[in-house]
């Protein structure tokens, strides 16, 4: 047994390193969020005390409301698509076949792409008058859809984008996780006649739920702090219509220079995703436990 | 808005976003821009070496070497990326690590000086006199000057010739004969008119000439002026003159319709001209952007300043003066506005510039009667920036009419 002092030494180099980078950020955003913190205070070292003043003020906006509801949206969105179809296509890649494993290979693409650039190529397809995908509808007869012009299209296009770019994630942990399946369980059930569906609700999706759980727990926080795809694609526009709460920290802090206000945005994005986080931890928690 | 290289302006945004997604992504924004150690301050250097920091390229630093002769200094440059030069210049500030001389983007100048991080140029005897008025404005804060521009550029409309003259159609100098002029050349897949509605300072940018021509003013855009201006907006889309696509546009995508032949006319800046000149078989001009009654246009100015940021060390504070000095001089003034195809902004200078170059004569017109964007509000801009491109985006997506659109934004708390 290690006595008190010895204890506290190993765990110090862990403590400091979360108490430098983790700690002292978002205690500093959370101080920021009451402060008048603008351009003029990298110079003078001064940021007023404001209290709640810059949460009334994001609370008042209209602009707040359309973001937190743009969030919610894109979120719930992108998270149900995507996992919807990677373990489509998770299960799929599972029966092996000619050329399977390059195929899997190709799907990681969307991950492997510098976000600019894929944000930048979207933007292209999707533009209404010479984008491919309207030229491609066009053979059909379908008329060229504003799918970033239009304020109620937009957000749909940008979900759609960002669904394109999650799944890779979504497959490849779900893919590992059907991996770790025995195969014997199969075989058993198949003597017993569950075969198809039967073995997926059965066998599957019990073997599986705690990978489950832990992809789409962090694809809602990877999925929350969403920025660079959207000033991508529309930037927040057309007419808002695709701000969300990051996009709004951001436009606060970067363009605005309110950094006051950009904090107290993004304190509001920390503690969904704290929420979030939480359920994760209780979730693996319980698997630890089982 | 902020024109610059063209090839500037693609990575300025790229950087913009991509600070955006690192600090967005460690949820931390500030700590990022804030605290960091910053690059070579003044104090080390050398006591004639002055460190120059802009975001031109390297095309620049002949007229930097020739100008720290003329001073009797060294320089020492440091280009940065576009939109991270803000970004750089806040952390040094912080940090005492602000360079010699200092290039901002003119509407930035007041918010940089309103924070105590630059010098008067009062006290190197520099003063913006002879040059258009609108720098003077864009460059002064609270009675003082704080940054000189040499060379300046601002906005016009662009026409493909040959379009015109297949059409009949003479470059428009009204309203009415811009929005008459457009509907005839839309034919097939070419648009009549393109111009930039994005939701940046951009879009505010290219609206402002119409904004303001009609007497717009950014203290209240609640106006009836301000709405006719908007509903002519709206007018060259419902016409189907101007893609749906613009309020989704930035210039430089504006430029690619003009240059693909898919738009007949556009508004865009002198920057283009490089790009412009390069493609094959266009054949293009320009004249000041139309007005309501065929008045002088009032277009904002743009272009970048040069100021002096305080540093520890007084007596090279005033060998940076002279240096800017030196740049502001009529005769390399000539010479920066060959090198960007800018238009000097000392009055006879523009007028000896647009003789021997035709190209950007309709920019040396639209200067004169320039306004700056910060020349009312001053730091405040920004906020008035973002309600007049709110306003263009809700009254182009439908949203709300021209009138209600110019309301919500004016009272929205943004």
């Amino acid at each position: 047994m290690l006595s008190g002092a010895t204890r506290w030494l190993f765990v110090t180099p862990a403590a400091i390193f979360v108490a430098v980078f983790f700690g002292y950020p978002v205690v500093k955003n959370v101080i920021m969020s009451f402060q008048d913190y603008t351009t003029k205070t990298f110079f003078t070292g001064e940021a007023p005390w404001v209290g709640f003043a810059n949460y009334v003020s994001i609370f008042t906006s209209s602009v707040f409301t359309t973001s937190l509801i743009n969030t919610g949206l894109f979120t719930i969105g992108s998270i149900v698509m995507q996992f919807v179809i990677g373990l489509g296509l998770a299960l799929f890649f599972k029966r092996n076949f000619p050329l399977s494993a390059f195929l899997r290979g190709l799907l990681l693409l969307p991950w492997l792409l510098p976000l600019i650039a894929s944000s930048a190529v979207w933007k292209w397809l999707l533009d209404q008058d010479s984008g491919a995908l309207n030229q491609f509808l066009g053979i059909f007869g379908v008329p060229a859809v504003p799918w970033l012009v239009s304020p109620n299209l937009a957000l749909i296009a940008v979900i759609g984008v960002n669904i394109w770019l999650g799944i890779p994630f979504n497959t490849t942990i779900l893919y590992s996780g059907l991996q770790a399946v025995p195969t014997e369980l199969y075989e058993a059930a198949s003597l017993d006649g569950a075969t198809g569906w039967k073995a997926f609700w059965h066998i599957t999706w019990p073997s599986i739920r705690s990978v489950v759980s832990v992809v789409i727990i962090l694809g809602v926080v990877y999925t929350l702090k969403v920025v660079d795809l959207i000033l991508g694609l529309t930037g927040g526009g057309p007419a808002n219509s695709t701000q969300t709460l990051a996009t709004n920290a951001y436009h606060q802090s970067f363009i605005n220079f309110q950094f006051g206000i950009g904090a107290a945005v993004s304190n509001v994005l920390i503690v969904v995703s704290f929420v979030f986080a939480m359920i994760y931890l209780a979730i693996s928690r319980k698997a630890v436990d089982e | 808005m902020k024109p610059r290289f063209p090839e500037l302006r693609r990575a300025t945004r790229l950087r913009r976003t991509i600070i955006g997604a690192v600090a967005m992504a460690a949820t931390v924004p500030l700590v990022l821009t804030g605290c960091s150690a910053g690059g070579g301050g003044s104090s080390s250097a050398d006591s004639k070496t002055l460190t120059i920091e802009d975001y031109y390229a390297a095309s620049f630093n002949p007229i930097y070497n020739q100008c720290a002769k003329t001073v009797g200094a060294k320089v020492k440059i440091n280009h940065v990326a576009g939109a991270g030069l803000i970004a750089k210049v806040l952390q040094q500030a912080s940090s005492r690590t602000l360079p010699d001389v200092l290039m901002l983007d003119n509407p930035d100048v007041q918010q940089i000086a309103a924070s105590g991080a630059l010098s008067p140029l009062d006290d190197y005897g520099l003063s913006a006199d002879g040059l258009v008025p609108a720098v003077e404005k864009a460059n002064t804060y609270k009675g003082k000057l704080y940054g000189l521009q040499p060379v300046t550029n601002s906005i016009a409309l662009y026409y493909n010739t040959k379009l015109l003259k297949a059409a009949g159609v003479t470059p428009p100098k009204t309203w009415d004969e811009l929005r008459a002029a457009a509907k005839k050349l839309t034919t097939g897949k070419t648009y009549g008119f393109a111009m930039s509605n994005i939701n940046t300072y951009e879009g505010t940018w290219q609206f402002l000439p119409f904004f303001w021509s009609n007497g717009g003013d950014e203290k209240n855009i609640d106006t009836t002026a301000a709405t006719e201006a908007l509903q002519f907006d709206l007018a060259l889309q419902s016409d189907g003159s101007m893609s749906k696509s613009s309020i989704n546009w930035a210039q430089a995508d504006v430029n690619n319709q003009f240059i693909a032949g898919k738009a007949a006319m556009m508004i865009n800046g002198p920057w283009q001209l490089p790009a412009l000149n390069a493609a094959k078989g266009l054949s293009f001009d320009s004249v000041p952007i139309p007005t309501k009654d065929g008045a002088a246009t009032v277009a904002p100015l743009g272009g970048e300043a040069f100021t002096v940021p305080v540093t520890k060390d007084s007596a090279k504070m005033k060998l940076a003066g002279k240096f800017v000095g030196c740049l502001n001089e009529a005769k390399m003034q000539a010479t920066i506005a060959g090198i960007t195809g800018n238009v000097p902004t000392n009055i006879d200078a523009a007028d000896a510039w647009a003789k021997d170059h035709p190209q950007v004569a309709s920019f040396v017109t639209t200067v004169k009667t320039a306004r700056a964007r910060t020349g009312e509000l001053g730091e405040d801009w920004p906020k008035a920036a973002t309600k007049i491109y709110t306003a263009v985006q809700l009254a182009l997506t439908g949203k709300a009419t021209p009138a209600d659109a110019l309301k919500q934004a004016q009272t929205q708390n943004q």
